[in-house]
């Protein structure tokens, strides 16, 4: 059944993917990577599935708004785990060539584009999530039907931001499981923000794998912005592989979230490429958030950056492990990596992991991690001047996410991005919970 | 104005003052002398509220309400400012932000509307000339990468922007060279009104070359042990502080 609402080029992985996931199983603690997420406890609950691919009885781009608004023109859908078409159902199937995109590029359904032309998804899809090696990506790679598709031919610029919103609206709990792909050709310039939402209180689980192919001289800005509910559970794997002279930034902001283990991996393949790796995380109740990264330097005269921030309030959860590994032979390496972390109150916990493995003797490489609480000086020194303690704070937490959000170089995000976090510090971005069909995300 | 009558203080279990009476009237100033640990800071460190001194014996009033009983942020609203011996960076938060949120704080306590941006940045631009304040550091982070000359002038202009009505100089010279001292001390007489008083922390006669005083105290082991006119201040400075220890 899941074969036939998907195409060959997906289908064709899921044997092996089920024969990985049923070696592996559900990660426990004692796998290294997900020793900070009880994974097996966030896939207990009855979820549904929606093999059939029946699309969602809204239409979001009539009934949503999220709060990223005005950034792109080109705003896609992701609905559930299936692409959504603005056009009517039936009957057409040609892949779609918005006006505003360049001659050539694609942005439609990974499971329309493998169908059509699959000499463009076979060669890349699960090239570099491999089943064998994760358990998410072997049962992402079993279920998942659909997608989003994105192909920037050689030379060519997507000159405007893409937006895809991914939106998670049910009757009942439900799993949802989605991909990305993403192809940059040589010399290809692309922009793209991911909003992850969730429309209603039902406990979702959503996993989602994004596979980015970064060709040689491309360049690619890919930031993440999650602003779910609490009963959500997220499961994201990324994977960037970078050419020679390429340049990436991906950015994973967790405005609010309830469950959330994010999974970063860049392969720095190709000489002279750079990879700018950020993210920011603002938690409290009983939020989980996790990130864990691991960017490979395979070959010499690479750069990567690395800044990740958390504040934590209440009992909320943090983890971060970030693993650099400089190969031999990867000479002339630069790589930095910081994470530092606020914890706003003594219930809160943050576990950090910084890890740095060389194995190459001419290298530049730095890498340390901070847990603190503000700043007592910065404090009174506020209040002495007239600004009340909360409104100190907030402030003080605000300048601390600042630092990453500055990091990002698509404007229009990164001046909506301070306004949200503000908002959120503020408590007047009610974790999404005003997201409906009646009441619009971006009006709250 | 302000009423400080017989002030005991600890920090950490130690007694700092040991009976601090103390009355700045209206449009007074008076310069507070001693010897490092006299207790000069812990005294203005007290009146704006820091929370790591306890009171444990005494009052201090200030235009009638009970200080003691109000936040930091409210004594400043009430008109009260201390400029940091040591004022500290604070990386990412702007001085327009910080300057903004401390004004309009201000305002509402008063039951004023908040500042439009426009007149905001006007009233900054003005405010900044006092003490010739360069348009770059406005635009940083508050005091990151300032110079202790720039931090003590950022100190006198924050002074400006808010306009309070008793002012404590806690050390406001030290680390100022010359040229800073002056626009520093020039800046703070433009600031003066008949209305406004202040306290001057110092150990040196040099900055009351500026800002001069009606009355000067000299603490010791946390007690005012001598109070006089300016000409107290002029003594000091040729004889040192000994000769006024209780005990010589």
């Amino acid at each position: 059944m899941l074969d036939t609402h998907s195409a060959p080029a997906l289908n064709a992985l899921r044997t092996q993917a089920f024969e990985d996931f049923r070696r592996q199983g559900f990660p426990s603690r004692k796998v290294e990577r997900y020793r900070y997420t009880d994974v097996a406890a966030a896939f207990a609950p009855d979820y549904g599935v929606n093999l059939r691919g029946l699309s969602i009885p809204v239409n979001p781009y009539e009934a949503f708004r999220c709060d990223v608004p005005n950034l792109s023109t080109s705003l896609y859908f992701v609905a559930n785990d299936r692409f959504y078409d603005t056009m009517p159902r039936g009957g057409e199937t040609s892949i779609k060539k918005r006006p505003a995109l360049p001659e050539g590029v694609i942005i439609d359904s990974l499971a329309r584009v493998a169908l059509e032309r699959p000499e463009l998804v076979a060669p890349y899809y699960g090239r570099l999530a491999r089943s064998s090696k994760d358990a998410i990506n072997a049962l992402n790679t079993m279920l998942a039907q659909d997608g989003v598709f994105i192909y920037v031919p050689r030379h060519t610029v997507v000159p405007r931001p893409i937006q895809v919103v991914n939106i998670l609206r049910a009757d009942v709990p439900l799993m949802a499981n989605r991909r990305m792909l993403i192809v940059l050709e040589e010399g290809a310039q692309l922009q793209l923000l991911v909003c992850d939402h969730t429309m209603d209180d039902h406990d979702f689980l959503a996993t989602q794998v994004v596979e980015a192919f970064v060709g040689e001289d491309a360049h690619l800005e890919f930031h993440e912005l999650e602003e779910t509910h609490p009963t959500n559970h997220r499961f994201s794997n990324t994977y960037a592989d970078l050419s020679a002279h390429s340049v990436a930034t991906l950015g994973c902001i967790t405005l609010s979230c309830g469950l959330t283990r994010n999974r970063t991996d860049v392969t720095l393949s190709g000489e002279d490429s750079e990879v700018n790796l950020i993210g920011a995380v603002v938690a409290d109740g009983n939020q989980h958030a996790d990130n864990n990264t691991l960017i490979d330097h395979r070959v010499p005269n690479c750069r990567s950056n690395e800044l990740y921030k958390y504040v934590l309030d209440d009992s909320a959860v943090g983890a971060f492990a970030g693993r650099v590994l400089v190969r031999e032979g990867a000479q002339k390496t630069s790589s930095r990596e910081t994470n530092a972390n606020l914890c706003a109150a003594p219930t809160a916990r943050m576990y950090t992991q910084p890890m740095l493995e060389i194995y190459a003797d001419d290298v530049k490489c730095s890498h340390g991690s901070t847990v603190g609480q503000l700043n007592d000086a910065a404090l009174f020194y506020m209040r002495q001047r007239g600004v009340p303690e909360d409104e100190a704070r907030l402030l003080l937490k605000f300048a601390f996410v600042g630092e990453v959000i500055d990091g990002i170089r698509l404007d229009a995000l990164r001046d909506r991005l301070h306004y949200l976090v503000e908002k959120r510090f503020r408590g007047e971005l009610g974790r999404c919970a005003g997201c409906g069909e009646n009441v619009k995300c971006g009006e709250r | 104005m302000l009423e400080i009558r017989d002030l005991h203080v600890s920090i950490g279990g130690k007694e700092i003052l040991k009976g601090i009476d103390l009355v700045v009237k209206e449009g007074e100033v008076h310069a507070l002398m001693g010897h490092n640990g006299a207790g000069k800071s812990t005294l203005s460190n007290v009146i704006v509220g820091h929370p790591a001194y306890e009171v444990t014996q005494g009052s201090i009033t200030f235009n009638g309400h009970d200080l003691l009983a109000m936040k930091p942020e409210e004594r400043a609203h009430e008109g009260i400012f201390l400029s940091f011996q040591q004022p500290v960076e604070i990386p990412g938060v702007s001085m327009v932000n910080f300057m903004r949120a401390a004004l309009n704080a201000k305002r509402k306590y008063l039951g004023l509307e908040p500042l439009a941006a426009g007149d905001f940045l006007k009233l900054m631009r003005e405010k900044r000339k006092i003490v010739e304040l360069d348009n770059k550091l406005t635009n940083r982070s508050v005091n990151e990468g300032f110079s202790g000359g720039e931090r003590k002038r950022n100190e006198i202009f924050q002074m400006a922007m808010l306009e309070p009505t008793l002012s404590i100089l806690d050390e406001t010279d030290s680390g100022l060279d010359v040229d800073a001292l002056r626009v520093v001390g020039e800046g703070f007489n433009k600031l003066r009104t008949p209305q406004t008083s202040a306290i001057v922390i110092t150990h040196y006669q040099r900055l009351l070359d500026y800002i001069r005083p009606d009355v000067v105290h000299v603490l010791i082991d946390g007690r005012i042990v001598r109070t006089g006119g300016p000409e107290l201040a002029m003594e000091i400075e040729q004889r040192g502080f000994d000769w006024l220890k209780p005990d010589s």
